[in-house]
């Protein structure tokens, strides 16, 4: 019950302010296709058959998962901790796991809704086909959780919204679109190629995508493993500062 | 540094506690360490019987905790955030204990009010609301009239009073001394972190508070003289002397002793 009436709060959190959280993140994800589709569209293609349009969309849909993730579980812990009123959490008797996954399970469900919105406008304009569909499910979801988790991370040791927005600029903006969104690494050099396998996110993008199209960069069990490795260090770091009531509890 | 050292105190149940001292004596500090908000280094804490820490939610399941800042969450109505809190500690569908707590704290014309829209004496009467939704034993008040008007004030007292005499065990920190003195039974007094008095009220006003008294005498020279008396025990030996002399007395004032003064003679603030 304490489990669930957190996940509640996070979700009714979101949704009450959804042109900000929802309309608008989904709407800069149609500017992404429409630009970067008018532009490069005829004069690039990753796999064959596939138009750049079509490739572009999966990318797009997981960019806005990984992203709105990431933002809801650390400003939504942020802006708890800066108005004081996480109090009203810690006062309570919920364990530090149930902190973690309730915050985690919010976050997936707005990555995951602003995912649908984006694939759901965008599908209208180009051609997709779903080849592996259990697969972009489970990315999509493992994804949304790893970046959800990353989230909480921030926001527990960020002190101020200077820390988060670092954070936020300068690891979670560069991994994501420097992992595949909008190319394919076998269009990169070797040496940005060997760096992009050191990125989680582009196995995340890479799995996804995988998934529409049942062709990848790389085999998605080798991404699924990958993926879930760096889920399982987040959540176990997560659950250990939590314990620990890092910048939490004095 | 240390904000608490050798602090040991029994609170029994239905007591009204007072927990008093002056600004950074520790008093926030171990409120804190009772709702599990801070993790002591050493010594344990119990709550009816269970431990903060080992059996953290048991024990914080028979705390109600109104933290001394106003602190609220903008996203929601005062319903939505007195359900929220409500479920936290695993109540479900309490609309009706909801609706009387609102009805106690003059809230139920706000019911539906965004937080953000409240005066501060109306958030204020949210953050006690909140305390309350899981129907705590102990009730803990850090500072709960800080910045309060006196209506309200008034008001809060007697709810607080009512769920004390319903068997609730109050404890409370206050910058006030005379709310302090009227309503607790019992009281602790800290400085830097260890507490310097702990005793009934009534024992500590006996102690500490010095008693005193000042007549107004017509001396023999035609003029008003004030003598200044220092204790009961020395009032009828002085009326004694004064009258043997053929002094009149005319006006006699008895400075009834208050917690202030046993403040700060305890902790020379």
């Amino acid at each position: 019950m304490s489990f669930y009436t957190l996940f509640r709060k996070e979700l009714l959190r979101f949704l009450k302010v959804s042109i900000q959280t929802v309309a608008a993140p989904v709407l800069t994800s149609l500017l992404y296709l429409v630009i970067f589709g008018q532009v490069l569209e005829g004069r690039l293609q990753v796999f064959e058959g596939v138009r750049y349009t079509s490739f572009l969309v999966p990318g797009l849909v997981m960019m806005s998962v990984l992203q709105n993730a990431f933002a809801n579980s650390s400003s939504s812990l942020i802006q708890s901790k800066i108005t004081g009123n996480i109090v009203f959490i810690l006062l309570a008797p919920i364990s530090y796991a149930e902190f973690f996954w309730a915050y985690v399970a919010a976050a997936m469900a707005r990555g995951l809704v602003v995912g649908a919105g984006v694939l759901a406008f965008t599908a209208g304009f180009v051609e997709l086909r779903l080849a592996a569909p259990l697969w972009a499910l489970v990315f999509a979801l493992l994804g949304a959780g790893l970046l959800g988790a990353l989230g909480v991370l921030a926001g527990v040791v960020s002190e101020k919204i200077d820390q988060l927005a670092a954070f936020q600029n300068f690891a979670i903006l560069p991994l994501t679109m420097l992992s595949g969104v909008f190319y394919s690494i076998h269009s990169l050099p070797a040496f940005w190629r060997e760096i992009s396998h050191a990125n989680p996110f582009f196995y995340m993008i890479d799995g996804f995508r995988y998934g529409f199209f049942g062709a990848s960069d790389v085999a998605p069990a080798t991404s699924l493993a990958v993926v879930a490795a760096a889920l399982a260090a987040v959540a176990t770091a997560c659950l250990l500062l939590l314990k620990s009531g890092y910048k939490l509890r004095t | 540094m240390r904000a608490l050292s050798d602090v040991s105190l029994a609170i029994a149940r239905g007591e009204f506690f007072g927990l008093l001292g002056p600004n950074g004596a520790g008093k926030t500090t171990l409120i804190n360490v009772i709702a599990g908000l801070a993790r002591a280094d050493a010594g344990s804490v119990r709550v009816m019987g269970a431990h903060t820490v080992d059996d953290y939610r048991r024990a914080r399941r028979m705390l109600g905790v109104v933290p001394q800042e106003l602190v609220f969450d903008p996203f929601f109505t005062v319903r939505e955030t007195l359900r929220i809190q409500a479920g936290y500690f695993g109540i479900r569908a309490e609309d009706a204990w909801i609706d009387e707590v609102m009805e106690h704290l003059d809230l139920t014309a706000k019911a539906d009010a965004n937080m953000r829209a409240l005066s501060g004496g109306m958030k204020r009467r949210v953050l006690i609301a909140q305390a309350l939704v899981h129907k705590p034993p102990v009730i803990v008040l850090d500072e709960p009239t800080a910045g309060v008007d006196v209506e309200l004030r008034q008001g809060l007292w007697q709810f607080v009073r009512r769920l004390n005499a319903a068997g609730h065990t109050i404890v409370l920190t206050t910058h006030y001394l005379e709310e302090a003195e009227v309503h607790c039974t019992r009281i602790a007094m800290l400085k830097a972190g260890r507490i310097v008095a702990l005793d009934s009220t009534r024992n500590l006003l006996a102690r500490f508070a010095g008693s005193r008294a000042s007549a107004r005498v017509m001396g023999r020279d035609g003029k008003q003289h004030v003598l200044e008396i220092e204790g009961y025990g020395e009032l009828e030996r002085e009326l004694a002397r004064l009258r043997a002399q053929g002094v009149e007395i005319a006006d006699i004032e008895l400075d009834r002793p208050d917690l202030e003064e046993v403040f700060l003679r305890l902790t020379g603030s």
